[in-house]
């Protein structure tokens, strides 16, 4: 065919255009879904608590991704500094994923359990109080809003429908406690969404305030499991290779 | 923008392209010193001022959306509405739609803008808009393809000139990554979760940010760039085999390059070694361009010295060369290893940013505006002076990043005598802070020779009207006199 042809027809264009363009994303992406070495046979991973996930919302919110990375590369010095390279196992139920592109400060993908959850509350309502030298905003307001705990069972129905197994049936509860155990299972379960959030915020204060659930609550949740889920000691280092 | 007794725009309607020029300008300086206002805030970070609405993670998108989508779409709906009117010889269709574009567009990005402050985000880099924006997008969008391919089929010359298929490359492009990168199960008006997860989310995300790159920052200003050169240059475009060529090249393997974001992560091994070696074959195509465009002044090079206007576009296309040149060197996954995270790739991103997709819309802008207003730019000298304050403004600024970069890069990566790490995380920000502030003078640099523009296009206009109602006192006088 001579290019004349083409350039002469606009609508012929316009398809040889659509087809040129389709095809990349075609063979990288569509694969991803099919391939079942695409994503580790891990233990542990599960879906986000009911505070745990309005921790992450309040994440997204504060563009908290712009500057912080979670997703640890496989090298010597960011194994010291962060831990285990981060497994795709572990971001399975993250909509949307986290995993950032610019570390303008360390990466977040293991910090749970790396800090205190007082030390969090300082150095999110102060960083330089804690850290002289960081850049980070303060985020006073987080301590001093109450957490809007109204549309939490909704926000689990929206994740449901993409595939998260939050529970609403007996039948998809009964699944869960064959997969997760009956204690993850019990926080998965959509229809006791509030009283969980409630629960964990009491039994944990996060916050360090007794009396309210706040929005410092919930993200200190958030931050204090990430990294948390897999227990790596259970897998030999050749094994998770074999996925890659 | 009652300008309507100019003859051309009887012929060609030009109303809609003054209208997107000025919010292009507008976006710019609103746009650049949002950036300027949170490089400040890296370096001295009083500046967020714990008001959640000022704090860099919020702002940030706001400046990313108003300088890709608010100055760089507005640019390219200005130059395409003029060029597809101009290379084919026939009137914009649907003049009501075109209206319709442009006020779904600018109202788009407006709220946009103030929702991501309100802290509403769906948390995806370049595509932060909340599901009902992207709705209102896609409708904006299948707007302009109306438009745009209605034009075209009313064209009065048989082949569609080159510059076309450059922008219907990006619309067609644009509307299937917008579409598939925000597909998603919306909570309430203002949130919503994305349909995909993890490692299938990152690699839509990226295959989705890297062609934002590619066609809505790349093969759509090629198509502003094939239009403007050859009119200033008053030359035709050097080589038609080669614009043939590196045209299907370029939409072609740019859509396998997004993985090389997603070196080293979690995302197969398979895709990302794809993605690098459709990165560094991106190298030809993209070469390519330049060429054609550069080599199109050749035997009016002395054009360099005499036109403002041509030196803003012979400058632009030589960052183009060096951007997409640093783009395949950091998509190689031992030089990601170190750029990977760090401002390096803030820098890459501006020098095509500021350096390719700026300098060639004020270039072309400088060009477009007389035509517009059927007279001449108020002030020859001011554009040289907004060149040399956009140039050192860029040299500035991506110095100063390819220090912080590269030199955060190799203090996270170096090791002591004992094998322990020799620098923590904090003394790399530490270590960042001169830069940063070379960086925040360099953008301010570049936001002034925004408004120099500015005043050179306000006073041009008022020129403009000034002389066109003297036009009309003496057409009066005389039809009174007769």
């Amino acid at each position: 065919m001579r290019h004349e042809q083409i350039e002469t027809n606009s609508a012929l264009m316009l398809l040889l255009i659509l087809v040129v363009i389709s095809i990349g994303g075609l063979v990288e992406i569509v694969p991803l879904f099919y391939i079942n070495e695409t994503v580790e046979k891990v233990d542990g991973v599960r879906p986000y608590t009911p505070l745990e996930l309005r921790g992450r919302d309040i994440y997204i919110r504060e563009g908290c991704y712009l500057c912080h990375s979670q997703q640890i590369r496989p090298f010597r010095d960011e194994w010291l500094r962060y831990g285990h390279y981060s497994l795709a196992a572990e971001s399975q139920y993250d909509h949307p994923f986290q995993w950032g592109s610019k570390r303008t400060g360390p990466d977040l993908a293991r910090v749970g359990g790396k800090y205190s959850n007082q030390w969090h509350v300082q150095h999110l309502t102060s960083p330089r109080s804690v850290v002289p030298q960081s850049i980070m905003p303060n985020y006073p307001w987080l301590l001093a809003t109450d957490l809007d705990t109204s549309d939490v069972a909704d926000r689990m129905r929206a994740l449901r429908a993409t595939g998260v197994p939050y529970s609403v049936t007996q039948q998809e509860y009964d699944a869960n406690v064959k997969k997760f155990g009956k204690v993850v299972a019990d926080q998965l379960d959509i229809t006791q969404a509030t009283d969980n959030l409630l629960k964990q915020a009491r039994d944990q204060n996060f916050d360090g305030i007794p009396s309210r659930v706040t929005e410092m609550e919930a993200l200190v949740a958030y931050l204090q499991m990430l990294g948390t889920l897999v227990d790596f000691t259970k897998y030999d280092e050749g094994y998770f290779t074999t996925f890659r | 923008m009652a300008q309507s007794s100019a003859l051309p725009a009887e012929q060609y309607n030009y109303d809609i392209v003054r209208k997107f020029t000025i919010m292009a300008m507008v976006w710019a300086v609103v746009g650049m010193s949002v950036g300027v206002y949170i490089a400040c805030e890296l370096a001295w970070p009083f500046l967020n001022f714990d008001i959640a609405a000022l704090t860099f993670g919020r702002l940030r998108p706001v400046h990313t959306t108003l300088v890709i989508f608010g100055f760089g779409g507005s640019a390219l709906f200005a130059t395409s509405y003029y060029i597809v009117q101009r290379t084919s010889q026939a009137r914009l269709a649907f003049p009501w739609v075109a209206e319709f574009t442009f006020w779904g567009w600018s109202g788009g990005v407006a709220l946009g803008a103030i929702t991501y402050m309100l802290g509403l985000s769906q948390g995806r880099e370049y595509a932060e808009f909340e599901w009902p924006l992207d709705i209102a997008i896609t409708l904006v969008w299948v707007s302009y393809f109306a438009v745009y391919v209605e034009t075209l089929r009313r064209r009065s010359q048989p082949h569609i000139y080159v510059a076309n298929w450059f922008f219907l490359a990006f619309i067609v492009a644009v509307a299937l990554l917008h579409i598939f990168n925000n597909l998603a199960v919306p909570v309430s008006l203002t949130k919503s979760y994305s349909l995909f997860a993890g490692v299938q989310d990152a690699m839509t995300q990226w295959w989705y940010g890297h062609n934002a790159v590619g066609f809505f920052l790349t093969a759509a200003f090629l198509g502003m760039m094939y239009y403007f050169v050859p009119k200033q240059a008053g030359r035709p475009v050097y080589s038609y085999r080669l614009s043939i060529i590196h045209f299907w090249a370029l939409i072609f393997l740019y859509m396998w390059a997004g993985g090389h974001h997603l070196h080293w992560t979690s995302l197969p091994d398979w895709v990302s070694t794809l993605a690098a070696t459709f990165s560094i074959l991106l190298l030809m195509p993209s070469w390519g361009g330049m060429i054609n465009g550069i080599m199109t002044l050749s035997g009016a090079w002395d054009k360099l010295r005499s036109d403002p206007i041509m030196l803003f576009l012979i400058t632009s296309l030589s960052f183009y060369g060096m951007s997409t040149f640093e783009g395949p060197l950091m998509s190689l996954k031992s030089v990601n290893a170190l750029s990977h995270y760090t401002d390096w790739t803030i820098g890459h991103v501006h020098s095509g940013a500021l350096g390719w997709v700026a300098l060639v819309s004020f270039g072309s802008f400088y060009h477009l505006i007389p035509r517009l207003y059927d007279t001449k730019m108020y002030s020859q000298a001011l554009i040289y002076v907004h060149f040399w304050l956009a140039t050192i403004g860029i040299v500035l600024y991506i110095t100063a990043l390819w220090v912080a970069g590269i030199g955060q890069g190799l203090m996270l990566r170096s090791f002591d005598d004992y094998g322990n790490l020799a620098y923590t995380f904090i003394e790399t920000v530490e270590f960042m802070h001169t830069p940063y502030i070379w960086r925040a003078l360099g953008g301010a640099f570049f936001v002034s020779g925004v408004l120099v523009m500015v005043y050179n296009m306000v006073m041009t206009v008022r020129a403009a009207r000034y002389e066109q109602a003297a036009v009309e006192a003496k057409l009066t006088a005389k039809l009174a006199k007769a």
